[in-house]
């Protein structure tokens, strides 16, 4: 009988940092003290606090141990599963006013405590490879609920009155998204999810579908009896091979167990799921192009009308969903769309995964009701900034988001309040921005993305784009003028205006709102010649300060490219001319002589 | 998959396997687990309580380890916290008690005195 479960997280995160050996050495140290009919090891998704992977979790206690190393499982398992003593050394512990806080389990754990989870419910809880785990926790029931008790136009009805919206970016509402599907009636009807995350820095959908991919094949079988299509396919990149590899077996046991293929629960209705990878272009994740794309041809976006629900993929009727929409949907069927309409704020219902990344403490995938404010995400469950920096922006949405500044901390999250301050909600990727990064250079990584990622199809993103990387290159380089700054805005709003598909539309965001909110820096580019937080290499460069220079000459000889002159023990000097400004010199120079202006 | 018994049938089946990770069992019975309780038999001990607690569905209880408590003569020493209760200490605790100290402690409330630290000392 078994007492324990040791619960190793195998997604994307912590695999990287070897928990697929961490697994297998538990087992094999299992076996070696003879607990195997007591004790289990349970490979999971994805916990969300992957900067403290990887993470093991053991129940019955709910010990949350951080930072496992493969040497530390033999101490694990002979301390802890054997003889009951919790390893207090890798217990986590948070970070409380510098002070560090053991907090043994999960549920107490600071970034777990404001979150509510409903897209991830099972993520890090169940075995993703074993459907009967999902079914053990009510998986499959709202399918079940659906073909036999309630009718195609009862389904759509549920969903609707639950308020849910994409999740993907725009955040339409999924409901009414069906019904369109399912007024036209047609032979053939399609069922697509969208599983094309491109957004640097967003892998919500990612980790769903690798630590609960049952529930988005069970979404899209109660999606396909809502309009009555019978075959779906989930689009996902091939850059996921985790997802693919747990989505694979999951089509696997879902047909073994009849969930999939014919005559579904004894009622004739029948769905079939099938997974096509995709090669990793940004624009995929557009539906139209998405849909072009599992056609086989090229990944170009179309025009829109028609949309996809009257001519999708092969021109018939086809729903497409995102990932995090469908995760959903069982819960709003199972629970009521009161439940889930009860959660979030007048106009955005239920919950939001957000990825938080860049200058922030805990990095990972964060699940709050809609409405909670920015603060609260990045300051209570993401730790705030590292090294005491402080806040200077967050960037949603990725590269078709904007730049919120530190005034709108306090603004609740949702899709109006975001659309309404020039960002989005996009996929849901937070990037924390601090004092070092400078916002030029930040709209200008994003404009860099999307130049390389823009199919070349319409005028407005192909060529739009690029002169606006390039004005944004002028001003980086110290060669801007003010002028250039109000013919970026005229572009910006051409592109907006002209481009063909969400892609080129979005493109000029992250340039309109970072000129809007931090239009001083731009004037400090253009006008001093200057980057306030000392990131564009071009206007900035590195001195010595003469009194404080020993003449050690360790600068001198670590600089690479020998741009540093002197004779021992005399004051140095840097040749302006020759120097890469890569800062080696200053992190080498032990007398603090070395300055960047 | 044919009916909804079907299904229904799997999800019983499978939900006391996944129980355990989530159950916030407002009873824990703690089985002293250092070197002199397995000296003295606490594996079967452990065992026995895992097995008991699933086959009399006392599901408000939790099965967990410690290390040594310091009265290594009296082990195999298994504690039952109950929140708002007074703890009650069970020593030399064989697998042979333990169908009883489920069936009228955990779930009958009563704890068997003649098991207790009291009664040995």
């Amino acid at each position: 009988m078994i007492r324990t479960h040791v619960m190793i997280c195998g997604g994307t995160g912590c695999t990287s940092s070897d928990s697929p050996k961490i697994a297998e050495a538990m087992e094999q140290e299992i076996v070696k003290l003879g607990l195997q009919d007591e004790v289990k090891v349970v490979r999971t998704g994805c916990f969300g606090l992957c900067a403290m992977g990887p993470v093991m979790i053991v129940y019955p206690d709910g010990t949350f141990y951080s930072r496992v190393k493969v040497s530390d499982v033999p101490e694990i398992a002979s301390e802890h599963l054997l003889k009951g003593r919790i390893v207090e050394r890798l217990v986590h512990r948070d970070d409380e006013a510098g002070e560090k806080v053991e907090v043994p389990t999960l549920k107490d754990i600071e970034f777990y405590k404001p979150q509510l989870r409903v897209a991830l419910r099972n993520c890090g809880v169940i075995n993703p490879e074993n459907i009967e785990e999902y079914i053990a926790m009510d998986g499959y029931s709202a399918l079940g609920k659906v073909l036999t008790e309630m009718k195609p136009e009862e389904v759509i009805d549920l969903v609707t009155k639950s308020g849910l919206r994409g999740r993907g970016g725009a955040g339409f509402p999924t409901g009414k998204k069906w019904l369109f599907a399912s007024f036209n009636k047609t032979p053939h009807k399609y069922v697509v999810c969208n599983a094309d995350e491109g957004d640097p820095g967003a892998f919500m959908d990612r980790s769903v579908l690798e630590g609960d991919p049952h529930a988005i094949l069970e979404a899209m079988c109660i999606a396909g009896y809502a309009i009555d299509a019978h075959q779906g396919y989930i689009y996902v990149r091939a850059e996921y091979p985790i997802a693919v590899h747990r989505l694979q077996i999951a089509i696997k046991q879902a047909r073994e167990y009849g969930l999939l293929g014919k005559d579904i629960f004894g009622t004739g209705f029948d769905f079939d799921i099938d997974v096509r990878l995709g090669a990793g272009a940004f624009v995929c994740g557009e539906e139209t192009a998405l849909l072009t794309s599992i056609e086989g041809n090229r990944g170009e976006p179309k025009t829109k009308p028609p949309f996809p629900a009257n001519k999708g993929l092969f021109g018939q009727p086809t729903i497409i969903n995102n990932v995090e929409t469908l995760a959903n949907i069982p819960q709003i069927i199972l629970k009521g769309a009161e439940w889930f309409a009860s959660m979030g704020t007048e106009g955005s219902k239920g919950t939001k995964v957000f990825a938080l990344g860049g200058k922030i403490n805990n990095t990972g995938l964060v699940e709050v009701p809609l409405g909670t404010t920015l603060r609260q995400i990045i300051y209570d469950i993401g730790g705030g900034i590292p090294d005491g920096k402080a806040f200077k922006a967050v960037q949603t949405g990725g590269p078709s988001g904007g730049c919120i500044p530190a005034k709108f901390l306090d603004l609740p999250i949702d899709y109006e309040n975001l659309k309404s301050i020039g960002a989005m909600m996009g996929s849901g990727g937070m990037i924390v921005m601090d004092e070092t990064t400078c916002m030029v250079d930040v709209a200008r990584f994003y404009l860099d993305f999307t130049v390389d990622e823009s199919c070349g199809k319409c005028v407005p993103c192909r060529i739009g784009t690029r002169r606006l990387l390039e004005m944004l290159d002028k001003i980086t380089s110290g060669n801007g003028t003010l002028e250039d700054l109000d013919k970026m805005e005229e572009l910006c709003h051409y592109i907006q205006a002209n481009a063909l598909c969400a892609l080129g539309q979005t493109a000029p965001n992250p340039v309109l709102s970072t000129l809007k909110f931090f239009r001083d820096e731009y004037e400090a580019h253009v006008v001093e010649k200057r980057c306030p937080a000392g990131v564009c290499k071009k206007l900035l460069h590195y001195e010595i300060d003469p009194d404080k220079c020993r003449g050690c000459t360790a600068c001198a000889r670590k600089c690479p490219v020998n741009a540093i002159n002197g004779v021992v023990k005399q004051p140095h000097v840097i040749d302006q001319a020759k120097c890469i400004k890569c800062g080696t010199c200053m992190d080498t120079c032990r007398f603090g002589a070395i300055s960047k202006k | 998959m044919k009916s909804l018994e079907e299904l229904a049938a799997i999800r019983n089946k499978m939900k006391d396997k996944v129980a355990l990770r989530e159950k916030e069992g407002d009873i824990r019975i703690v089985v002293g687990m250092a070197t002199c309780g397995i000296a003295a038999g606490a594996r079967p001990v452990l065992n026995a309580f895992v097995e008991e607690v699933s086959k009399q569905h006392a599901d408000n209880a939790t099965v967990t380890q410690t290390g040594c408590i310091g009265m290594c003569r009296l082990e195999p020493i298994v504690e039952v916290f109950e929140g708002g209760k007074e703890r009650v200490t069970y020593v030399k605790v064989k697998p042979a008690m333990v169908p009883r100290i489920v069936k009228e402690h955990i779930l009958g409330g009563r704890p068997i005195t003649e098991y207790t630290i009291g009664a040995a000392e």
